[in-house]
């Protein structure tokens, strides 16, 4: 077999390899046990979904005005985070849950996912967003408007009026522009369909997407394919709809993210057809069995400071639900919508399967 | 006898505790959620969702596109194989490298790049005015660029270690070409063959991304319908009576699959790989060549060169500004410099492949010997859970894995053990084939030289399995490296691994959001690449001493 013995320095090779995985396992477990044991008791963990996004300089503001340090555990995105939370109520992952809104709401209150505590700086929220007001299971930290955006080159170079309401969507003039989202897979998908639920009324909303669908509305899965690869006004997109389903900070971000020179274009690439907004309103709670809960009330507390609220337009791209000074590019290229779209949240638990599956059979199908 | 058998159920406890832990435990827990209510079974939910005409349509579907996937890339693929296992040229190990990148790339990325190719505005479109977005044949392509390299490493792994010289004996003999192929090569390919086919089948069967991207909301595969009725209609009951329906499914396919590997198996006298290629000779085999480069420019390559492309567009012509920002804070979504992402995956995917190592590498040790009796079927069940869909498993170790001292819901660990539940079916499934085929009158004839058990495995298994080995471990980090389904539905601590961060900042609009992501994927491509590149490498160059 093993004629002669150069063969040997294989084995080492493979040795090699061995080791140098060897110590590889023993970095990660370093850079793990790290994690794990530092500061025992002082911790505070916030689960959370995979867009929640803040600069560490503002949890480390935290640690230093309260002596607790937050540690994060994401999990997908807000649908499934709150879907773990229901399934693990009362022997939490965590000590705080952030982003569950307003069209999961009611499933994590019924699952008795949260414990009430009464966040101090709650006088300053408007009372529309308190959807829990009378037991303060939970806290809002912030609102997010679903709303159709338009290309405005587009519309500039075909004399076009952008359309404003849910209305001008089925008028042949917008004949093979739309792109959503899935309603089944989708948030935005979803929170469009809302609106229109909102709009024209649960009799009413199906003969409206009837019309979209004769109007060459078109569904596609996710966002990221919707924006990115359908939606003509994304930077650098090739796609050729120019009106999507997306969020009213959208044009915000497109100019902030746009890659261009330092200067500050006159006006967003897209914009916003303000009369289309579904609001989203997303909220925070102490969960049932946390194992830290002071560090948890704290927290909460501090998510409604200043010193958070003014992170949330740049960091996650949604408004503060306290009234503070909001970037440039907000002021500039952002809307507020005054009057968008809400179903009750206990009307979207009973009615999401219906509905979802409604619109399936209607507009994929 | 029954010490071996002792000693084989040794080696076997290890990746059984492990499977049972980390896969049967949970599973078995979120699908006991859904059908108990109350401390009683509810069978009845069962009859209701198995009878509801839209599952018969989703099965259906769920069918036929992975047995057209699994037959369109066996078709392709097994030329790739026989090049990369007899014929030497120029590049080949950077091209053996190349076509097992899209393996590991995320589907969200992926899905773009095709797109780019296939829909309105790609290049089919401009060329000739053909689009296949939103049909099933950019489903069907797109599972081949996914699962070209399962075929080619799988079949062209043993293909390349089988003497040519028994081919060349039925030729003399009096064989034409393709019968002394299908007489002696076949049948010894066939379980690789069996292998390669059913993994193709399995990923495509249990297909989720792709199907979603690329086919639109028209078509789900069961998959989809779990992951719908999970993760965002928490409906436990249907979501547990699919999960069965899909368990059952994939145990019948391996139930096949076994069977089929053990008539066909056989013991073959295996040879060094570096002295069973050649330089093409005569027109069919530079023909061949040249096809199966064309199949993998334009199947491969292509979509991952358009990814890069993406990654160097800048509102101000191509440039490096997207790579840039991936070291920097200031301008991006993320909190942690996107470049820290490669550093986690790195070290996660070492953690699960050394995982996958010994968990597989045990598995297969084992059952090397084939067993009748209880052994049979253990390694049909190390692969389940590459037929069950990442949401169930993520929530299963939710709820299973909850009370100390197994609370490892927060832990770092709970990643790379995910993961290494994905790779280390791949493992067993590289090894068991090479392992089995070595002749056992090699072990006998150390044993009779007075090798130990141990000695002579190590002096007479090892060599012969070392490059399998090697395949193995490459397969288990680089599936690691991008696996993003598990991982996604278990909550994280660290800093979010490749496919998450390219994910996370797909989510965000903006270009500069856009091209970060492109040029994060294009460095996922490339770490995978250099991964691969480096255990080719590791490859004996010159082993003409092996028999």
């Amino acid at each position: 077999m093993h004629r002669s013995h150069p063969g040997r320095a294989r084995p080492r090779r493979a040795a090699v390899l061995v080791t140098a995985l060897g110590l590889a396992v023993l970095t990660g477990c370093g850079g793990g046990s790290d994690d794990a044991s530092g500061g025992e008791g002082d911790e505070v963990v916030l689960v959370t979904h995979d867009s929640f996004e803040i600069p560490q300089e503002v949890l480390d503001t935290f640690t230093e005005e309260t002596g607790y340090r937050v540690r994060t555990l994401r999990g997908g995105d807000a649908g499934v985070v709150v879907n773990q939370a229901v399934l693990s109520a009362g022997n939490p992952q965590g000590d705080v849950l952030f982003g569950v809104d307003n069209t999961l709401l009611s499933r994590a209150l019924d699952a008795g996912v949260f414990t009430p505590h009464e966040s101090a700086g709650l006088a300053s929220v408007p009372e529309e967003y308190q959807l829990d007001a009378g037991q303060h299971r939970v806290t809002p930290i912030d609102t997010g408007d679903i709303c159709v955006n338009y290309d405005r080159g587009y519309f500039a170079e075909h004399d076009l009026a952008p359309p404003e309401t849910l209305d001008e969507l089925v008028d042949p003039a917008y004949r093979d522009l739309l792109v959503v989202e899935n309603a089944a897979t989708s948030s935005p998908g979803l929170g469009f369909l809302l609106a229109t639920v909102d709009a024209y009324g649960e009799d009413g909303w199906q003969e409206y997407w009837q019309r979209l669908a004769e109007n060459g509305v078109e569904v596609v899965d996710g966002w990221e394919q919707a924006y990115y690869e359908r939606f003509s006004g994304a930077g650098g997109s090739s796609g050729d709809r120019p009106l999507v389903v997306s969020y009213a900070s959208s044009p915000p971000a497109e100019v902030a993210f746009g890659g261009e020179s330092e200067e500050l274009p006159a006006e967003a690439p897209t914009g916003v057809s303000t009369g289309t907004c579904f609001r989203q309103i997303e909220f925070a709670g102490l969960l049932d069995g946390a194992a830290h809960p002071e560090g948890g009330r704290a927290l909460l507390d501090f998510l409604l400071t200043d010193t958070f609220q003014r992170e949330l337009p740049m960091s996650m791209f949604v408004n503060p639900v306290v009234e503070t000074e909001l970037p440039e590019v907000f002021t500039r290229y952002g809307v507020t919508v005054d009057e968008p779209w809400s179903v009750e949240p206990a009307a979207i638990a009973e009615h999401r399967e219906e509905w979802v599956d409604a619109w399936t059979s209607l507009v994929v199908r | 006898m029954t010490r071996s058998l002792a000693v084989r159920l040794a080696l076997l406890a290890p990746p059984l505790a492990f499977f049972a832990l980390f896969f049967a435990y949970p599973v078995a827990a979120i699908v006991g959620r859904g059908l108990r209510a109350d401390g009683a079974w509810r069978f009845g939910a069962a009859g209701e969702v198995l009878t509801d005409p839209d599952l018969a349509g989703v099965l259906w579907f769920t069918c036929w596109q992975a047995a057209a996937s699994t037959a369109l890339t066996l078709a392709l693929a097994l030329p790739g194989a026989y090049v990369f296992a007899r014929l030497d040229f120029p590049g080949k190990r950077l091209l053996h490298a190349v076509v097992a990148v899209p393996f590991v790339l995320p589907t969200v990325v992926v899905g773009a790049a095709f797109l780019a190719l296939l829909g309105r505005g790609g290049l089919l479109d401009e060329l000739w005015g053909v689009r296949l977005d939103n049909t099933v044949w950019a489903i069907l392509l797109a599972h081949v660029f996914f699962n070209y390299a399962v075929v080619v490493r799988t079949v062209g792994g043993l293909w390349a270690q089988l003497d040519p010289r028994q081919e060349e004996a039925a030729r003399v003999l009096g064989a034409g070409r393709f019968a002394a192929w299908r007489r002696v090569t076949l049948p010894a390919l066939a379980p690789a063959l069996a292998a390669a086919g059913l993994l193709v089948f399995l990923f495509t069967f249990t297909s989720f991304g792709v199907v979603q991207i690329l086919g639109g909301p028209r078509y789900a595969t069961l998959e989809v319908e779990i992951y719908r009725q999970t993760a965002q209609l928490l409906d436990l009951p249907t979501a547990a009576v699919l999960t069965l329906l899909q368990f059952a499914a994939v145990a019948a396919l391996l139930v096949v699959h076994g069977r089929l590997v053990r008539r066909r198996e056989g013991t073959l006298a295996l040879r060094d790989p570096a002295t069973t290629a050649h330089r093409p000779t005569g027109r069919a085999q530079w023909a061949l060549l040249g096809g199966v480069l064309t199949v993998i420019g334009a199947l491969l390559v292509l979509p991952l060169a358009v990814l890069v492309e993406r990654s160097l567009s800048t509102p101000d012509g191509y440039g490096l500004t997207h790579y840039r920002a991936l070291t920097g804070t200031e301008s991006g979504t993320l909190a942690v410099a996107p470049w820290e992402a490669v550093g986690t995956s790195l070290r996660y995917a070492a953690v699960a492949t050394v995982i996958a190592l010994l968990v597989g590498g045990l598995a297969a040790v084992a059952l090397t010997r084939r067993g009748r009796g209880p052994l049979r079927g253990v390694d049909a069940l190390l692969m389940l859970p590459l037929g069950t869909s990442a949401v169930t498993v993520g929530f299963g170790f939710l709820i299973a894995l909850d009370e100390p001292p197994l609370d490892l819901r927060s832990s770092w660990l709970l990643v790379p053990l995910a993961q290494a539940l994905v790779g280390a079916p791949f493992v067993v499934r590289a090894l068991l084939p090479v392992l089995r085929a070595v002749d056992d009158r090699l072990r006998q004839a150390a044993a009779v030289l007075g090798a130990s058990p141990w000695r002579a495995w190590r002096e007479v298994d090892l060599p012969l399995a070392r490059r399998a080995l090697l395949v193995a471990a490459g397969f288990a980090f680089a599936v690691s490296l991008g696996e993003f389904g598990a991982t996604v539905f278990i909550a994280r601590a660290d800093s979010p691994t490749l496919p998450v961060a390219v994910a996370r900042l797909l989510g965000r609009p903006g270009e500069l959001n856009y091209g970060q992501a492109m040029a994060l994927s294009t460095v996922l491509m490339l770490v995978c690449a250099v991964t691969l590149l480096a255990l080719e490498r590791l490859r004996p160059a010159r082993s003409t001493e092996m028999l």
